[in-house]
């Protein structure tokens, strides 16, 4: 545990002493804010809209602000991620640092979890910035708190199964940006694998639909935790550190 | 403290070590020697068990590398060829960071580290990022990183490759300093580091044992007898047939050569069988027939030619020359 730790915040030193944090702090903060006003600002509108012509409308918060905002930010941290976790192993392979964590009396996992959970902080920290922008919804409204907190759950399990699935790609390589083209690929595919919902409801359809990484998204936004989604962001987020192990053992045979 | 029995490491398409066996004395400096590729990377990977070997087996410390890694890992400090280091971070974060990493307990961290910096004479630029270093403190902090946990062995890979000629003197220094503490395995291909630095030398080459022995006994090693050069002075060419023929009459001679002239100087090589002392002969030979001795020395072996006699490689003109 100690060892997890030591390396954790090892990682994190890396990401808020390189300009790789700051950036993406200031990219995200870029996005969530222009997504909340944009919204905001449509949902007000309708909202005036209705008023003037005296038509009877539903308006809520939740699901027309929050809600989108948190699927479309969904969206872009599928963008954010492989930035985040593309460095974790390809760059202690470029410096020769590896030789380091592997000659030194720490586990193989203990270097994968340190490394996997210095990457949720990191991407903790960029949802810490949606919450600020919620904040004001919470200011100038009355939404309900909890699909907010479920879907931040929803928003955190997703990026941290993607960032599992992450670490296991920058381990295969020593270079970065391959790394990096790669996870992006394989956020991109788990995108859109639900949409071949479009093709029917066959059982190749559910199959590649629950494969999907967006599709157990949306019933967080709607204030459900349910445990088939929960199963699936757990067991990708296994799936993932385990083949990192079995990469990194793989290292140590070929070498 | 390092025994290595029947060590292979084959990879996909080649054989990097072939059964190569030795052992390492507490308090130690061995020099591992061999030409690029020879397997001593190869060989210093499995003692510090990055990597498993294909077959027999290696232990440090009493601890056998594959079934007690732990054990061996805590045991050990491992200077990889490019030092491991962090550019991004300071000094003596990074230092702290491999202290948590090799087990040294919280209180006694920040003591270790500062005694690592101190011994590694980096105490100067601790708070300096590692990306703004020389080569040579990058070098010397990767030793410090090598020695934080007081480890009983160091295993250092090529310390000095890459370093202009102070670093590489004050690297070797640092290396023999550290030497009455901990049992040191470096590689090298650099011969005269071995000499300056080492008291025992195992080479290998292509993957196999060539010799391990002390350096002096290597130096010896090449010519079954001893040498002798001297330098006659005399008159013209039929005198220095006369001399030759004269040396080749003194027991215990095996052979005489004229290496070379310049107008009335002579140089001899004079071979001995083993176990002659022929030298008090060979100048008596000289002065009592009325030439002028003007020099007579000893020569061994090179580490040098030694080691290209061993592995194989082209063995100069300068062959028994004397440094």
């Amino acid at each position: 545990m100690r060892n997890i730790l030591t390396i954790c915040r090892r990682e994190l030193y890396s990401y808020f002493v390189s300009p790789i944090a700051w950036v993406l702090l200031t990219i995200f903060a870029l996005l969530s804010g222009g997504f909340t006003t944009l919204i905001t600002v449509a949902f007000v509108k309708a909202s005036l809209e209705g008023q003037m012509t005296g038509q009877q409308m539903t308006m809520n918060v939740n699901e027309q602000v929050i809600g989108p905002l948190f699927s479309n930010m969904a969206v872009v941290s599928l963008f954010l991620i492989p930035l985040i976790s593309m460095r974790l192993f390809a760059e202690e392979k470029r410096q020769g640092t590896i030789e380091l964590l592997i000659t030194s009396p720490v586990h193989d996992l203990e270097i994968i979890l340190g490394k996997w959970l210095s990457a949720v902080i990191m991407y903790a920290a960029l949802l810490f910035i949606l919450f600020l922008d919620y904040l004001f919804l919470f200011a100038y409204g009355q939404p309900d708190w909890r699909p907010v907190a479920t879907g931040f759950l929803g928003i955190f399990l997703q990026g941290a199964c993607l960032l599992a699935l992450g670490t296991f790609v920058s381990s295969l390589t020593r270079n970065q940006i391959v790394a990096g083209a790669i996870g992006f690929s394989l956020s991109l595919l788990l995108w859109i694998l639900n949409w071949t919902t479009s093709f029917g409801n066959s059982p190749t359809v559910q199959f590649f639909n629950y494969l999907s990484i967006v599709s157990h998204f949306d019933s967080f936004v709607r204030g459900v935790i349910d445990t088939k989604d929960v199963i699936y962001y757990l067991s990708m987020i296994f799936l993932g550190l385990f083949l990192t192990s079995r990469s990194l053992e793989s290292l140590r045979w070929r070498a | 403290m390092i025994q290595v029995e029947g060590l292979s490491k084959k990879y996909a398409r080649q054989v990097a070590v072939n059964n190569i066996s030795f052992s390492v004395d507490k308090g130690d400096i061995v020099g591992f020697l061999g030409p690029n590729g020879a397997g001593k990377t190869t060989t210093m990977r499995i003692l510090t068990c990055f990597m498993p070997p294909s077959a027999g087996r290696a232990s440090v410390a009493g601890f056998d590398v594959f079934e007690k890694p732990f054990e061996v890992k805590k045991r050990i400090g491992y200077l990889p060829e490019a030092p491991p280091v962090y550019p991004e971070m300071s000094v003596v974060d990074y230092l702290r960071f491999v202290g948590q990493l090799k087990g040294v307990p919280g209180s006694e961290l920040k003591r270790r580290t500062e005694e690592a910096m101190e011994r590694c004479a980096v105490t100067d630029v601790r708070g300096k990022l590692i990306a703004k270093l020389s080569k040579g403190y990058r070098q010397r902090v990767g030793l410090a990183q090598a020695i934080i946990h007081n480890p009983d062995v160091l295993i250092l890979d090529e310390p000095t490759s890459g370093l202009d000629p102070k670093q590489i003197n004050e690297t070797r220094e640092l290396i023999k300093s550290l030497a009455g503490d901990h049992t040191i395995i470096l590689s090298t291909h650099i011969l005269p580091e071995v000499e300056a630095v080492c008291k025992k030398v195992i080479i290998i080459n292509k993957g196999q044992l060539v010799a391990t022995d002390s350096v002096e006994h290597l130096k010896h090693r090449g010519g079954t007898g001893n040498t002798v050069q001297v330098q006659v002075e005399a008159t013209g060419v039929e005198d220095a047939v006369a001399v030759q023929q004269r040396l080749e009459q003194v027991p215990g001679v095996s052979k005489v050569l004229e290496t070379s002239r310049s107008n009335d100087r002579f140089v001899f090589e004079v071979d001995s069988l083993s176990g002659h002392n022929v030298r008090p002969d060979v100048a008596r030979a000289i002065v009592q027939s009325g030439w002028n001795l003007l020099e007579m020395k000893s020569t061994t072996f090179s580490l040098e030619e030694v080691f290209l006699q061993l592995t194989g490689g082209p063995v100069t003109d300068t062959a028994g020359g004397v440094q």
